[in-house]
């Protein structure tokens, strides 16, 4: 078990110190470039570790590799990918890397796992550290057989002399040595088209225990001793408690009520009982009229907050749109929705002499850190956060709330304690991806070619708010507003709105020109990576081949963000007599430079378009006076096996580029290609976002 | 507060549970079989699916005393002296989960569905499995695991 080997990490130690602790062998660390820094590695005034590092491999006596991140597995498949990039790098089989991940007290502080940002930032850093490690083997078995080290060759986890008669392994070199290498330059990556190990369709690790229901989830941990939590939860937003009665709750054997200024939980010997004590609870609240989603984008329009700069700026939009040819103006809309990862949020808390530990499911085990650190007045050595593999996040899991109610219901009763929250709770007490409403005016030359863009996203955000078309003027701005609910983070961000809007805008800017939506599409793109994952997905899609017709609907979209590329076409089925709209096939294709797992990058590909036709056709949280009034499953769609189409993924697989991230930008397609394709067909032109949220039924 | 038997993957358990405590709280929470998930609590999301004397059940929707006289499998009982079934076999073939949240149940399902039916058409295995919740989204590969997994128990693998 790492976790007990290497509990004493968090000391202030120097390199050799550290190597010490971790009992000898080669240890190498990557001295953060300035462009790094502030995503990975440890802040000047704070650190806790050897030196400023970002990440740092650790090779033991008996060859075993360790590899330490602070990004962690939420089911993109980053615990397989990663290692399949040292192990290309450091020449070692596959099976020999372990990924230690997510645990604040043995990996070097890391931002969090969100944006996309661990293929082309983390693996890179992993990467150079690899070729620092191989090559300090490599001048090592130099050094012991009195030979040019640039003659010899690593390879399977051995140096090989020239000739190939002599060997000998990683094992034997890092054996009895203390080893340390410090790597702040740039060495050359291995190139793709070098790749034995990256590049190939590598199973999940340790994915015989996800079948066997051996993986340990963050809800399904338990400590010695442990007790269950559960927290008592306002009637609604921004309601006042005026009065509580617990006595009920506290006659209940084995029940213990806790009250810490606003916060009131109870712990009990398992979670059933908790629960029912939670219910006996009699609690009086006043609450605040607050908003709904009756006239929600209004609301967001005239309640405008903060700064809006220009995103982007060129010629005039005034001008240009005055005396173009074709032009036209319209309004998007788009619902909240909620991630719903399918394991809410969970936490076990455990105090030991003042010294905190909590596993939990995050995204961003760091900031759970600080947050209990500013909840308790701790400081960071005082503080443990552990992530264990979880059931997975989609931007859901930045914030630490199970954390800290495990933690503060863990102090009051000095056991350890775990907090599951219901799915109900997930739904109400979590955050949302914001609603938010686009303007867009656009017009173009007879011809096709577009002359201006004016484009205002409120409230639902900037990310990938440009376009990727040519567009001699352009205005496009994002409106951040008073939100009612609390929103944050989603795969995608805005992206998926922004897409929404830019992409039906242009099918509709198609239409009026009389084009075809794939050539005005090519007419207007000079971006060839864009071309060229355009030109894939329609040739795939058979695009064009037949015409759509009242009951069958064709539809494209297409854009970029994060370094990924992505065009997705659809085909719907539109019952005439009662409008209701089935998606039948989509086509994807997508490049995101050289491909590091196939099989992974096709799984979140298609993961991706899969969640995305939730938000598309019928996610929504409806909302009123601060309460969510759709909470649970049964009241909130979410895409099933019926609603999946046939999906075919193209991969686009640029060796000379390099990788970026693939988790969240396939989610951005779909939607507009959904929508198109009804348009095509119906010719009903639906500008909100989820498209059909009655039963899948077209209404104008 | 009633005291039972569970008969769960070929052993015999004592339980001491109310009467509304649900089969999934006990598994979970009573005999750390963690492999069967909470996702929704009300039977819209299938994470809690176990075998009830071959039937793919709901395990948070029935009071665990009700189980009382039925054989119950869960995940944890699929695997004999290291063998995977072929359902979990498949699983693993196609890479059939992301997050792996929804695998239990998942399984647990199409265990169930390939029991009654050893071929069944796509649409028989959309029916099947529609109460079942990925929400990684990961349908397609499932899909495929099914079909592998009923190709290998008609080639007679199981
Ligand atoms: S937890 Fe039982 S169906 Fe969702
Ligand atoms: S794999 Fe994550 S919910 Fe299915």
């Amino acid at each position: 078990m790492i976790t007990r080997e290497f509990q004493s990490l968090h000391s202030d130690v120097n390199r050799r110190d550290f190597l010490k602790v971790l009992g000898g062998g080669l240890l190498v660390c990557l001295s953060p470039v300035p462009t790094i820094a502030q995503e990975s590695g440890r802040a000047a005034n704070r650190h806790e570790l050897p030196t400023e590092i970002s990440a740092w491999i650790h090779i033991d006596a008996d060859g075993q590799v360790r590899v330490f991140t602070g990004k962690v597995e939420v089911g993109q498949n980053i615990r397989t990918s990663l290692a399949q990039a040292v192990a290309e790098e450091l020449r070692v089989p596959f099976e020999s890397i372990t990924m230690v991940m997510g645990d604040t007290d043995l990996v070097p502080w890391d931002m969090g796992t969100f944006g996309s940002r661990t293929t082309p930032t983390m693996s890179p850093q992993l990467r150079k550290m690899a070729i620092a490690a191989r090559e300090l083997l490599v001048e090592t078995a130099a050094r012991r057989w009195n030979v040019d080290a640039s003659k010899l060759i690593a390879g399977s986890g051995k140096v090989t002399s020239p000739d190939g008669k002599k060997f000998i392994t990683y094992a034997n070199l890092t054996r009895g040595e203390d080893l340390v290498k410090s790597v702040s330059g740039n060495p050359t990556l291995t190139p793709a088209t070098e790749w034995k190990v990256a590049g190939t369709a590598m199973p999940k690790v340790s994915g015989r225990d996800f079948v066997t229901g051996k993986h340990e989830f963050p809800s399904d941990l338990a400590r010695p001793g442990m007790l269950f939590g559960s927290v008592l939860r306002p009637e609604s937003y921004n309601a006042k408690l005026d009065s509580m009665d617990t006595s009920a709750a506290e006659k209940m054997p084995g029940v213990r009520v806790v009250r810490d200024g606003d916060f009131t939980g109870v712990v009990a010997d398992s979670a059933f009982v908790a629960h029912q004590a939670l219910g006996a609870i009699k609690a009086k609240w006043s609450s605040p009229t607050q908003p709904s989603n009756q006239g929600l984008f209004d609301y967001l329009k005239a309640n405008l907050e903060g700064k809006s700069d220009a995103e982007h700026q060129s010629g005039s939009v005034i001008d240009s749109f005055a005396s173009a040819d074709v032009k036209l103006e319209s309004r998007y809309t788009i619902e909240y929705i909620a991630h719903t990862p399918l394991e809410p949020r969970a936490a076990v808390a455990e105090w030991n002499d003042g010294k905190l530990t909590v596993w939990t499911g995050t995204q961003r085990p760091f900031g759970v850190q600080e947050e209990l650190m500013q909840a308790f007045k701790l400081s960071p050595k005082q503080v443990r956060v552990i992530q264990p593999d979880m059931g997975s996040g989609y931007g859901g899991k930045h914030t630490g709330e199970a954390a800290i109610e495990a933690a503060r219901l863990a102090r009051a009763t000095g056991k350890p304690v775990k907090v599951v929250w219901t799915r109900e709770e997930e739904f109400t007490w979590a955050y949302f991806r914001p609603a938010g409403l686009v303007e867009v005016k656009s017009a173009a030359h007879r011809d096709g070619i577009l002359v201006s863009w004016e484009f205002h996203n409120y409230n639902s955000g900037p990310a990938a708010i440009g376009t990727p078309y040519e567009v001699p003027n352009q205005l496009i701005q994002f409106h951040p507003s008073k939100s009612p609910l609390r929103q944050g983070s989603y795969r995608g961000l805005a992206a998926t709105f922004n897409h929404f809007a830019r992409e039906c805008q242009m099918d509709e800017m198609a239409h009026a020109l009389k084009m075809d939506p794939l050539a005005f599409r090519l007419k207007n793109i000079s971006d060839q990576r864009l071309k060229a994952v355009v030109q894939a997905a329609a040739e795939k899609f058979g695009w064009g081949a037949s015409k759509s017709s009242l009951e069958r609907g064709f539809g494209i979209a297409c854009g970029t963000d994060k370094g990924g590329y992505v065009a997705t076409c659809a085909e719907v089925a539109i019952d005439p007599s009662t409008q209701k709209v089935k998606v039948l096939r989509a086509v994807q294709a997508w490049e995101c430079g050289a491909i590091i797992n196939p099989d992974g990058l096709r799984n979140q590909v298609q993961g991706a378009l899969v969640q995305g036709l939730g938000g598309a056709l019928f996610e929504r949280i409806l909302f009123s006076n601060g309460r969510i009034e759709n909470p649970r499953l049964s009241k909130y769609r979410v895409p099933r096996f019926s609603d999946t189409p046939q999906i075919d993924v193209v991969l686009i697989d640029r060796k000379d580029l390099p990788s970026a991230g693939a988790g969240e930008t396939g989610i951005v397609g779909i939607a507009p290609a959904i929508g198109n394709a009804i348009f095509a067909a119906s010719g009903t032109r639906l500008r909100h976002m989820p498209l059909t949220p009655e039963d899948n039924v077209i209404k104008s | 507060m009633s005291k039972f038997l569970l008969h769960i993957n070929g052993k015999s358990y004592p339980i001491e549970a109310q009467d509304d405590e649900s089969l999934l709280s006990v598994l979970r929470n009573h005999l750390s079989l963690t492999g069967t998930k909470y996702g929704c609590g009300e039977g819209q999301c299938g994470a809690c699916t176990v075998l009830m004397d071959g039937a793919a059940t709901r395990s948070c929707q029935i009071p665990a005393a009700a189980a009382a006289d039925a054989k119950i499998m869960t995940i944890e009982g699929l695997e004999q002296s290291g063998r995977l079934t072929p359902v979990q076999e498949a699983f693993l073939q196609e890479g059939a989960f992301q997050c792996g949240y929804c695998t239990s149940g998942m399984i647990m399902a199409a265990s169930a569905l390939l029991h009654d039916n050893h071929a069944p058409t796509d649409e028989q295995i959309v029916t099947a499995m529609n109460g079942n919740v990925c929400r990684c989204g990961t349908y397609p590969r499932i899909l495929a695991a099914i079909r592998r997994a009923s190709s290998a128990s008609a080639g007679g693998a199981r």
